[in-house]
């Protein structure tokens, strides 16, 4: 009889562990990795042109339809795998998508685009990185889809794949068109 | 169509195993034969369709039907076919499939060979796996649905994780399962047992085999986990006590202790409270093992697709699952009576001592994954806790466990004599100090850690068969009457002997390769020559080599020995096609003294490449160790008495001078 | 051999091997404890520089360097808002790369370079450590969540 309250023990210890593994759940889960600024308006900015191209970028280039924002650099290899299917996307006209040069030389931005494509509406040349860490950017390539009111809808972290764009970036773009047109009937 | 075939299939086994965890146990309860006899049907039901939903996701994955969401992820046309078969568990869906596929199996494994189990056990012990079977089921259908479609199919899919794409670790993942899910068995019978209040030697032997065959599985898991991880991940490194990692070792850490504590319950009748503590204990690590690999709540170099809503459903089922469990045992163990005393030196007192010292090493090892997680919470510090926490807790706790291992067996049950053991294990004694201390004079590099290592691996080894040898009088009877009386020794006997030699042999080549490895790295251009542990390298270059998903570089080295050709080492980096993601594929020679290791690094841009050799002695010990206690698991499971459905609920009279049974450590 | 006596000595071999597990445990979460600091912490704490200790945060773009030797590599670890140097030699794992994240264990110098003796990767290349999202979010540097 005296051995009873041992066999309580177990089921105590195992509360203990529950507990911590349920705190552990709500307040140390930081993978889920948060889409910076969605719902956020996008930064404001004024960026030169890269040479060669025509148009610089600014935020007021991303009012008024949705937009693909894709962040891009000469030196970034992933950029190169992802590249034909923005060359794509571009040519379908069916969405303006805007490029960030992000912390990238001139002379190779240019090079790289007259090499692999130009798929881009207006480039935008960010020399210091700045707007890309308003953007939230920690690593090229990234890409945000824009709504017309300049809000970041979303986010893509890395390089996009046929699959990424066919089932995540081009329904969303979709998705906003469709209630753009729906807000300007009204 | 196949892949709502599937998910139909799954809504049918949940069902099934909602009615085979009700009815069967409310029948137990009122004695209602008719209400235990839909046990049966429900168990085979329930594999039925299960095995059905299984069907139809590997064949959606065979013919790359990209409209299902999974295969899009995680397959590719390109994909050698038996890729696209391991892929189905390769992603989070399709191995918790996998799981309940393996959870059904066993429970209809009981339907079809527990005929002579009594009626009411066999129900209760399917209804609490059935019980299991609904919360994954219900898991899986409401969190993770490995048959949602899409609505646009891509035409190609994102292919596999490349480092999936392996051999090793395509069925790592499986035999994994078979030991986790396996250990299921003893906690349903452990649970069924506490509902009916008894526990006696009969059901000790219907537990038995199922704990050594999940053990078995559990083993040669974890050991195909390390093989893959020491020839693929370029480190030549196998155990890195990774919070994954350790997830899979509690389980087996413990489950060894069940193998040792049951055998009690058989032979003696005592230690039941305790072993079906353990019983439950065991599948319970088994069960947070998962939450912690797929909650993604420890930082791992093992990612699964981790998800929090997940990560909450999971641990719901776990604190049903092990609190309810631990709850009915806190109320039910005081009434199992315990059997016979036995003195602190018998068979016993060394089973008990392994028990102590398997739970206090599963302990460290549980303190020591959790131990981040509690400190960020209490604190907010991030820590890591490394190798040599667990180097500096778990060996000194395994160093008593493995030189009492060998005195166990020599011990005779109730009341034994230490002295009497000793004697008779003195040659084994001297042998293994003797080597040891041999190594520690003749060998420069050694340490006092690796002379205790060799002398511990090499007492397991020679005590083990030291034991055996004893056993069947070798040496003082006629060599043909020992031969004859190796033959009728149990097989059980040579189980253990097998494993726990096994386990000596894994020590030694353990403690020779971490101790006298060589490693060198450099950078080399093509012509240039590197010795290493006698061994001359020559690089002849790099080229390209295309792989059927992949474009490798492959670098060739040639090796010669004291002037003459001996192989070629073809280290690879692989680049894959689908995801861009390189991997690193190792050129190993193995050799009779070792393993000759080549890694091929990035290129420094001036035509020369970074090169990493190692020479690692005596590594195949570990990996032929291992294979041994996994050969002795399997013999002991071919005896007679362990065979599933030989035991009958009554005493057998044998006693006295019993050999050991399967694995007995201690 | 009584029941009475039996349970005595299981009770106090149980509680031994428990004050001797303890001990173990205490002693080796003194020593072998690595903690885990972001770039920021790194540059404003006053750091006991003979610890061990691991340094996460992004491989800054373009700051990958490779030395003469061909196998030492100095990058730089940055949490955007402060950087820290680091330097390491031999082999790095697969899927090191310029702007993803990084965990790398060793030492600072005197110098305030980092000496890394181990450079962690994922086994997934879309993951990103989760201390490294941390330090990120200690630096301001992650909006949402």
């Amino acid at each position: 009889m005296t051995m009873r309250p041992m066999t309580y023990m177990p089921p105590v210890m195992f509360a203990v562990v529950a507990v911590a593994l349920a705190l552990g759940l709500l307040f140390v889960n930081p993978k889920e990795i948060p889409s910076a600024l969605i719902g956020q308006p996008a930064p404001t900015f004024d960026l030169p042109s890269v040479d060669g191209t025509p148009h610089g970028l600014s935020s007021a280039d991303l009012m008024g339809q949705v937009s693909i924002v894709n962040v891009f650099a000469s030196w970034c290899v992933p950029c190169r795998i992802e590249h034909p299917l923005w060359v794509e996307v571009g040519a379908s006209g069916e969405v303006p998508v805007y490029g960030l040069n992000y912390k990238d030389s001139q002379e190779n931005a240019s090079q790289w685009l007259a090499d692999f494509g130009d798929p881009y509406t207006a480039i935008g040349a960010d020399l210091n990185g700045r707007v890309g860490v308003d953007f939230g950017v920690y690593g090229v390539p990234e890409t945000f889809v824009i709504d017309a009111e300049g809000l970041i809808q979303l986010k893509f972290i890395g390089p996009i794949d046929r699959f990424a764009l066919e089932n995540e970036i081009l329904p969303k773009v979709r998705e906003l068109q469709a209630l753009m047109v729906a807000d300007g009937a009204e | 169509m196949v892949a709502e075939l599937g998910h139909f299939a799954l809504i049918l086994a949940l069902v099934m195993a909602v009615v085979q965890g009700t009815i069967p146990l409310i029948g137990a309860q009122t004695r209602s034969a008719a209400w235990i006899a839909v046990a049966r049907p429900a168990a085979n039901a329930q594999f039925a369709f299960v095995a059905i939903a299984f069907a139809a996701l590997t064949y959606s994955f065979v013919v790359s039907d990209f409209s299902v969401l999974t295969v899009a992820k995680n397959s590719h046309t390109l994909k050698p076919l038996m890729y696209k078969i391991t892929g189905v568990w390769g992603n989070h869906e399709g191995s918790l499939l996998l799981w309940i596929l393996i959870l059904t199996l066993f429970g209809a494994a009981v339907a079809w060979f527990g005929t002579n189990l009594p009626p009411g056990l066999r129900a209760r012990v399917l209804a609490v796996q059935a019980l299991i079977g609904v919360g994954f089921l219900s898991f899986i259908l409401l969190t993770s649905n490995p048959f949602e479609r899409i609505l646009e199919a891509p035409f190609e899919g994102n292919g596999l994780n490349p480092l999936l794409q392996d051999p090793g670790l395509a069925f790592h993942p499986p035999f994994l399962y078979l030991g986790y899910v396996g250990f299921s068995m003893a906690f349903s019978f452990a649970v069924a047992a506490l509902i009916e209040g008894r526990v006696d030697p009969a059901w000790a032997r219907w537990v038995r085999p199922w704990t050594l065959a999940a053990w078995t599985f559990l083993t040669v898991g974890i050991v195909l986990g390390s093989w893959w991880a020491y020839y693929e991940l370029g480190w030549g490194g196998f155990w890195f006590w990774d919070p994954v990692e350790n997830a899979s070792f509690m389980p087996w850490l413990a489950g060894t202790a069940l193998l040792h504590s049951a055998i009690v319950v058989e032979r003696r009748d005592t230690l039941k409270s305790w072993t079906i503590l353990l019983a439950i204990l065991t599948f319970s690590l088994s069960l947070l093992g998962t939450f912690i690999v797929r909650s993604g709540i420890l930082t791992s170099v093992h990612a699964f697709a981790t998800d929090p809503e997940r990560g909450y459903f999971i641990l719901g089922f776990l604190v049903l699952v092990i609190g309810g469990s631990l709850i009915l045992y806190a109320v039910r163990a005081p009434a199992l009576k315990s059997g016979g005393v036995f003195a602190p030196i018998s068979r016993e007192g060394a089973l008990v001592l392994n028990n102590l010292l398997l739970a206090t090493a599963t302990a460290t090892v549980l303190l020591g994954t959790l131990y981040p997680l509690l400190l960020d919470l209490f604190t907010g510090k991030k820590v890591s806790v490394g190798a040599p926490f667990f180097e500096a807790t778990f060996f000194p706790i395994m160093a008593p466990l493995l030189a009492a291992a060998v005195f166990g067996p020599m011990l005779p049950w109730k009341r034994g004599d230490l002295m009497g053991a000793f004697q008779r294990l003195r040659v084994a004694f001297f042998l293994s100090g003797g080597i040891a201390l041999a190594v520690w004079a003749f060998v420069s590099g050694g340490t006092w850690l690796s002379t205790l290592g060799i002398a511990l691996g090499a007492w397991l080894v020679a005590g083990s068969f030291a034991s055996l040898a004893e056993r069947i009088k070798l040496l003082r009877a006629p060599l043909a009457d020992s031969l004859r009386r190796a033959i009728h020794l149990p097989r059980s006997a040579w189980g253990m002997t097998l494993a726990h030699a096994g386990l000596g042999l894994f020590l030694l080549g353990g403690t020779i390769m971490l101790t006298w490895q060589t490693e060198s790295i450099q950078v080399m251009r093509p012509g240039e020559v590197i010795t290493v542990a006698g061994y001359e390298l020559t690089f002849q270059g790099v080229g390209d080599v295309p792989g059927p998903n992949y474009m490798a570089e492959r670098a060739l080295f040639s090796v010669s020995r004291d002037g003459e050709a001996f192989t070629n080492l073809l280290p690879e980096k692989r680049a894959y096609v689908s995801s861009g993601m390189p991997t690193t594929e190792a050129g190993i020679k193995a050799t009779w003294a070792g393993d000759l290791y080549a890694v091929i690094g990035d290129a420094d841009g001036t035509g020369g490449w970074a090169t990493r050799f190692f020479f690692k002695p005596f590594v195949h010990w570990m990996w032929i160790g291992a294979s041994v206690m996994v050969l002795g698991g399997v013999i002991s499971l071919t005896d007679r008495r362990h065979r599933v459905g030989a035991p009958a609920r009554r005493r057998k009279s044998a006693t006295g001078a019993a050999p050991a049974p399967q694995m007995a450590g201690e | 051999m009584t029941r009475k006596r039996q349970r005595m000595i299981f009770v106090v071999t149980g509680l031994i091997s428990l004050g001797v597990a303890t001990g173990l445990v205490l002693l080796a979460l003194g020593d072998n404890l690595v903690f885990f600091h972001g770039p920021s912490e790194v540059v404003s704490e006053e750091f006991p520089p003979q610890r061990r200790f691991r340094l996460g945060g992004l491989v800054e773009e373009g700051s990958v360097k490779r030395n003469e030797d061909g196998l030492t590599v100095e990058f730089v670890v940055t949490d955007l808002v402060n950087v820290v140097p680091v330097t390491f030699t031999g082999i790095l794992p697969d899927l090191f790369r310029e702007g993803q994240g990084v965990v790398a264990e060793g030492r600072l110098g005197a110098d305030g370079v980092f000496v890394a003796t181990e450079v962690l990767a994922k086994h997934d290349e879309t993951y990103i450590p989760a201390d490294v999202v941390d330090a990120l979010k200690a630096a301001g540097q992650w909006q949402g969540d």
